[in-house]
């Protein structure tokens, strides 16, 4: 009877599937993928980022993020904060202007687009004429002056963005009040800065480019004062008392200008070239810091001399005899400096200088001695070095996590204790419900600990694996080695270091038992290492065992890299996790999946050759299994090629460059080298068109047969204590699936704790099980009497978890890439399957279960299985019963990296890259929603009493609705991606990292 | 002659045994003969094995109406699966061999020994311009042999015409399964695959699908050349009149319910206990029945240690003892069995 109620149209269960299941992009983790502009408000205390696909991002006090993103996609050249205003003005590549503020809703803030605006010039003038440069927004907050190209300087209306054509500053308005005989028409062409004077805001700097300098009364608009330089024009700033300013100029020089009412023509008080005499680069923005004790800062960026420096990314501070010359690990977009925002306030005494580089965001401390960074706590730099893989550990026990930030607090001894000196708006997001710890594997050789319990991911510990072997690089060599006369005094900061001494190091698997703290990592040259934490430094030697994976297989040849060479001897470790069991692979293919049972301490490893048992309690290899297929013969010639998976991605490719393209064009402005990329780019296109052309797109229909390659690749692991043998007893056991759809199930005999040392664990093969449709296991999973997932090892001893039925009969799940099936044990009939494949001719690419907790009531909850598939949609299939409850597009298919990057929590979350440096934060369930919520109130300064007030009653009833502005965040999430995956340069970066990275 | 005797119809036996029991009956105990029957159809089938013998037992309604020819002079092309038409003219034939003992006798292989590689199905619910076509992977060693692509084709819409993306066969590999059956061609349309359809559906996506039901892959395309097409009789064509492609849809249901059986019968996976004999993973029996079959298990378990059981024997008979095995028509009996099982179970 039941086989005619059809499934999905039971209410009671819709309603179900709505109080449990809701999708949600919830944050992005990391550093913004190519920024291009920064914004400061001292007002606010917030940080605006802004990116080439046309992202703007707020950053205050930690949690206090908002997102924006600008419909065209274009990169934001400018970002400016009204002053004293929740509202910013971002500057588009297009000459597009966008008013941007800060309103509440439903008790928490928003960042929403106001208004745009495009500056037309009058019909028949060059675009030069309306081609901004410059954005000056009048502390009157009424209007925003626009330098042009053209050297006019229009003034629009806020918000309306009306221009005031009436008080356009033309270039020969300017003229007129300067003498003929130092200056023409051109001297007045392209506004390159302008300034507001710090105590009258009647007057404005205006800086040219070609050096002409004029200090110009609004009022009655006319030029109060000229200064004329000799060098092009870089910047301008004032000095806080408006009697001096310094302009900053292309050949690396700074001058100091004095503006003293009786003088209509000045001469430089000082002109420098910090870094002379042989020519320098330019230095392109400059501040002037006032202190009590008279010595001013002077920061400024750039200047370095052309020949010997002129590669490096540098902002020089100077204060008295201290100068230090901070040499970023890449380019420097923007920089700004914390000072006194107090106007009453005599000095500037500067407190920080906030740089934002492109692959990093660097703060240093200007109070401590030393110059110290400060730690940031949000925008960490998620590939520093590349990541190569990703493990979510949920629900971490407060000893472990203790533990875990005493190590890391060890290593950052050198950051300054500075509270984080950008801490506007408040933070009303509730507390996180648990701490959860993401670990990152690097190409480095290093695992990252981050905090992803909320929205700000965190660092807490590095570990670095590298100190086991020995490598060419020694990891004792300094960058900062340079002596105290070095000149120009260069200082390395930030930890951004893409380039990788040795690829074999690349973490590729991490297993971490969040009760006993033993961690397994695993590489890819064959090595895994078995780790425990420990709070102290130590010296010690690390146990070695290889594990011949080949066994008796005659006449098979590695062709791939060697096994990294380890050191001799003891070595020493800091305190944290320290490795105490080297395992190592042979031959040393990269490891393709890891288990650790912490309670039985066995490491199961597996590469493409086998797959083996550990027991590294005794530091004795258990056993091994070859699951190479006689006719294999790919899986010898080294590290994985992916012909296969290649070939498609890369036609997806093509696909999408064609697509780009016309919207590339219309970016690219100007610029004789972006033209030549563009040309080489249409070539680059045409040939591939061209290819594909010749030869048409397509696929070829063959059943697969045992003899493909890869199939003994191993994929997945898994421990369990279930019936293997006889539904009387049971006994731990060992699960292991291949690419070729073989699932091996091996008994194990774990002598009790008492003998443990005495007694040898054995294993002994109890079944094999062929999947007919031979597509590769990508998940085992044994389901107890009550159909509940087997608790993970030493769960059940820590009182965390029912212990499972023992009772009933378990069920063994396996899930291939194309079906899911559900066998009974320990006699193994096939009892339900699921085929994916088959129907939507999609294929499972990650699978875990996860807890779904309902929203309504506290006390139900089930465990569901989480899917993603190659098509980027996340599903949700119901266990036992293997019921699709519900499917989400999440991830674009192209997206190949995203989608092999994206790791589930146990608690129905999941994160994946949406860029290198960034992490996307989901999630499907309607209890646990980690997003940032938080209020920017007006500071006490302003006169604007009723918006307070408002806020004020506002803030008693937040916390209303949390839905409705998770969905506009939701769809600027999304829109989000959209842009990244548009830009050809990202797509290519993917394509490199595919073709040289694994 | 004409002999009759009974046999219980719940307990067959082995083939052996009823060809001893024939041979008994008809006297004839060293003369190799062939066995045939015919089915509810009228067809004449051999009975040649357990399965066939099995099948007949259990179709026979209420008289099992047996064929016994002499091996050598046995009319071999007088099995098959023909219509009632040829059946009196089979019968005469068999009845009375001498007709044809001056013909040279072709020594072809037994009907046994062939299995379908292909066939045209649904030809009834489906509109004339589509062609249902069953590619039997197992029992060849062939390759499937076929390549398909991105295209566009014409489609009618409420609309008007409009041109849709589609996936079309682009290349047959000479000597391959899908070229040797004749019935599929280079850019023919691919309309559906093992019912499910596959407009909206990418190039890759409809790759995996036809990769996944390769065992067994039925795929409904639209033939390049629509010269070659069944006529059928004027019933049928009657409606053809709106069988277009926007007419398809409406006939999917149906076709998901002819296709339900086969299905279910496309893969058994295969399971080795302690390194035995391969083995076909049963069907999870329904739950109360699960007990009894557990302790049969165990004992068959125990018995593989000792040696050889008959029972392990009459399975190895099923399971060519080696991995790559295929797949045999399972008896009626216990697919009415697995289904029982979904329906508890679920």
């Amino acid at each position: 009877m039941r086989r005619f109620l059809r499934p999905g149209h039971d209410p009671v269960r819709e309603r179900l599937k709505r109080d449990l299941f809701q999708f949600n992009k919830t944050v992005e983790h990391g550093f913004p993928h190519q920024p291009s502009a920064l914004g400061y408000s001292p007002f606010l205390r917030l940080m605006a980022i802004g990116t080439r696909s046309g992202a703007i991002k707020l950053y205050g006090a930690p949690g206090v993020e908002f997102m924006g993103l600008h419909e065209e996609n274009n990169t934001v050249m400018q970002i400016h904060f009204i002053p004293d205003q929740c509202q910013l003005v971002t500057l588009l590549d297009d000459n597009s202007l966008h008013l941007w503020s800060l309103k509440q809703h439903g008790g928490a803030s928003e960042l929403r687009e106001e208004h745009r605006f495009t500056l037309k010039g009058p019909p028949g003038s060059p675009p030069s004429a309306t081609q901004v440069t410059a954005v000056l927004p009048h502390s009157s907050r009424e209007v925003l002056y626009l330098g042009t190209e053209s050297g006019n300087i229009f003034v629009v209306e806020l918000p309306s963005f009306r221009v005031l054509e009436d008080r356009t500053i033309t270039p020969e308005a300017v003229l007129q009040w300067i003498p003929e005989d130092n200056c023409n028409r051109r001297s007045c062409e392209l506004v390159e800065a302008l300034r507001e004077h710090p105590k009258n805001p009647d007057q404005i700097l205006i800086g040219y480019s070609r050096a002409l300098i004029v200090l110009w009364d609004l009022q009655n608009n006319k030029a109060i004062h000229h200064f004329l330089g000799s060098q092009q024009l870089e910047n301008l700033y004032w000095q806080r008392d408006g009697s001096k300013f310094i302009s900053c100029h292309y050949d690396g020089s700074y001058t100091q200008w004095p503006v003293s009412s009786d003088n209509r023509q000045s001469e430089p008080l000082e002109n420098t070239v910090p870094y002379g005499p042989f020519p320098c680069k330019a230095i392109s923005k400059i501040y002037w810091q006032t202190t009590k004790n008279g010595l001013p800062y002077i920061i400024f960026q750039g200047g370095m001399p052309r020949a010997s420096y002129g590669d490096r990314h540098s902002i020089s501070v100077i204060h008295g005899s201290q100068q230090t010359a901070f040499d970023f690990t890449s380019r420097v977009i923007d920089f700004f400096i914390i000072f006194s925002s107090d106007p009453a306030a005599e000095f500037d005494d500067p407190s920080a200088l906030v740089v934002l580089a492109e692959e990093e965001l660097v703060v240093i401390d200007l109070k401590s001695a030393g110059w110290p960074a400060v730690h940031p706590p949000y925008l960490a730099s998620l590939h520093c070095s590349a990541i190569t893989c990703s493990h979510h550990v949920s629900n971490i026990p407060l000893k472990l996590w203790e533990r875990i930030i005493s190590a890391g607090s060890k290593q950052n001894i050198h950051y300054s204790s500075m509270p984080w000196p950008i801490d506007g708006g408040t933070n009303i997001a509730p507390d996180p419900p648990q701490r959860d710890l993401l670990l990152t594997g690097h190409e480095d050789g290093t695992v990252r600990f981050w905090d992803a319990s909320g929205v700000c991911l965190h660092l807490l510990y590095k570990l670095s694996t590298v100190r086991v072997f020995l490598t060419d690089a020694d990891p004792n060599d300094n960058m900062n080695t340079l002596g105290e006369d070095e000149w120009p005094p260069l200082r390395k900061v930030g930890t951004f270091d893409p380039y990788s001494d040795d690829p074999r190091l690349g973490i590729q698997k991490i297993y971490l038992c969040k009760y006993s703290g033993y961690l397994a990592v695993a590489g890819t040259a064959g090595q895994v290492l078995v780790m425990e934490l420990n709070d102290e430094d130590a010296e010690h030697m690390v146990d070695h065992a290889e594990a011949d994976l080949l066994q008796d297989q005659e006449g098979y040849r590695w062709k791939g890299h060697e096994k990294l060479k380890t050191r001799d001897g003891p070595v020493r470790f800091e305190a944290g996790f320290q490795p105490f069991v080297l395992v190592q692979c042979q031959p040393p293919a990269v490891v393709t999946s890891l288990a650790l049972h912490s309670e039985w301490k066995l490491v199961a490893f597996g590469t493409s050759h086998g797959f083996g048992l550990f027991d590294h309690q005794q530091k004795r290899l258990v056993f091994v299994k070859c699951t190479l297929h006689p006719s294999d013969q790919l899986a010898l010639e080294g590290p994985l090629s992916r012909v296969k998976s290649l070939k498609k991605s890369l036609r997806q490719s093509f696909r999408r460059i064609r697509r780009s393209r016309v919207s590339s064009r219309k970016r690219r402005g100007g610029g004789g080298s972006a033209s030549e990329v563009q040309e080489a780019n249409a070539k680059f296109d045409q040939d591939a068109l061209q290819e594909m052309e010749l030869a048409p797109v397509q696929r070829k229909i063959e059943a697969r047969s045992a003899e493909d390659s890869f199939t003994g690749f191993v994929r997945t692991l898994y421990f369990a204590d279930t019936f293997l043998r006889d539904s009387s007893r049971h006994c731990p056991s060992l699960w292991a699936g291949t690419n070729g759809g073989t699932v091996y199930a091996f008994c194990l005999r774990v002598p009790p704790a008492e003998r443990r040392m005495d007694e040898p664990v054995r294993a002994e093969q109890a079944k094999e099980i062929q999947l007919m449709h031979r597509a590769p296991v990508v998940g085992i999973l044994v389901l107890d009497g009550r159909s509940t997932p087997l608790p993970e090892p030493l769960e059940v001893a820590h009182d965390l978890s029912k212990s499972p039925d023992m009772q009933g009969s378990h069920q063994l799940l396996v899930v291939s890439e194309e079906q899911f099936k559900v066998f009974t044990l320990p006699k193994v009939s096939s009892k339900l399957k699921l085929k994916l494949t088959a129907l939507e001719g999609c294929r499972v690419r990650k699978v875990t279960v996860a807890n779904f907790g309902s929203c309504k009531t506290d006390d139900y909850s089930e465990n569901d299985l989480a899917v993603l598939t190659n098509l980027g949609d996340i599903q949700i299939i119901s266990l036992p019963f293997l019921k699709l409850q519900i499917r989400y597009p999440c991830i674009r298919k192209e997206d190949v990296s995203g989608i092999a990057s994206c790791v589930f929590t146990k608690y129905g979350q999941g994160f994946y890259l949406i860029s290198p440096s960034e992490f996307e934060r989901f999630s499907l369930s309607t209890k646990w929603l980690v997003e940032p919520r938080c209020i920017v109130d007006m500071p006490e300064v302003t006169s604007n009493n009723h918006m307070h007030n408002k806020s004020g009653t506002e803030n008693a009833a937040r916390k209303s609705s949390p839905g409705d502005c998770g969905e506009d965040e939701r769809k600027s999430g999304r829109l989000m991606e959209h842009a990244l995956l548009n830009d050809e340069k990202v797509l290519k970066e993917i394509q490199s990292t595919l073709e040289g990275g694994r | 002659e004409f002999r009759r005797f009974s046999l219980e119809r719940s307990k067959p036996g082995k083939f052996e045994e009823f060809y001893g029991l024939l041979q008994h009956v008809h006297k004839i105990p060293n003369v190799d003969v062939l066995v045939g029957y015919t089915d509810i159809h009228g067809d004449l089938l051999p009975i040649n094995n357990d399965d066939n013998y099995h099948k007949a037992v259990s179709t026979a309604n209420p008289l099992l109406r047996i064929f016994i020819q002499r091996k050598e002079d046995a009319d071999y092309s007088a099995f098959g699966t023909d219509t009632m038409t040829r059946k009196k003219n089979v019968l005469s034939n068999v009845l009375r061999p001498d007709n044809h003992k001056k013909k040279p006798h072709i020594v072809i292989s037994m009907p046994q020994d062939f299995r379908p590689v292909s066939s045209i199905i649904d030809v009834d619910i489906l509109p004339e311009t589509h062609r249902r076509v069953r590619l039997y992977k197992y029992g060849t060693d062939k390759p499937l042999g076929f390549y398909i692509r991105d295209g566009s084709s014409v489609r009618v819409t409420p609309h008007g015409l409009e041109k849709v993306p589609g996936i079309f066969i682009s290349r047959l590999v000479p000597g391959g399964l899908a070229q040797s059956t004749g019935l599929l061609a280079v850019n023919d349309e691919v309309l559906e695959v093992n019912g499910i359809e596959v407009s909206g559906k990418s190039l890759d996506q409809v790759t995996d699908m036809m990769i996944a039901n390769s065992r067994n892959l039925i795929i409904t395309v639209r033939p390049a050349n629509q010269r070659n097409n069944v006529v059928r009789n004027s019933r049928t064509s009657g409606s053809s009149g709106q069988s277009t492609e926007s007419s398809l849809p409406s006939s999917t249901p149906n076709i998901l319910g002819t296709l339900q059986g086969e299905e279910e019968s496309d893969e058994e996976d295969i399971i080795i206990e302690d390194s035995g004999e391969p083995q076909q993973i049963p069907k999870a029996a329904p739950t109360s029945e699960s007990i009894e079959s557990l302790s049969q298990i165990e004992l068959l378990n125990e018995s593989t240690q000792n040696g050889f059981l008959p029972s392990s024997e009459m399975n190895s008979n099923h399971s060519a003892g080696s991995i790559s095995m295929e797949y045999e028509v399972p008896e009626p009996g216990r697919k009415s069995l697995e289904e029982d099982g979904t329906i508890i179970t679920l």
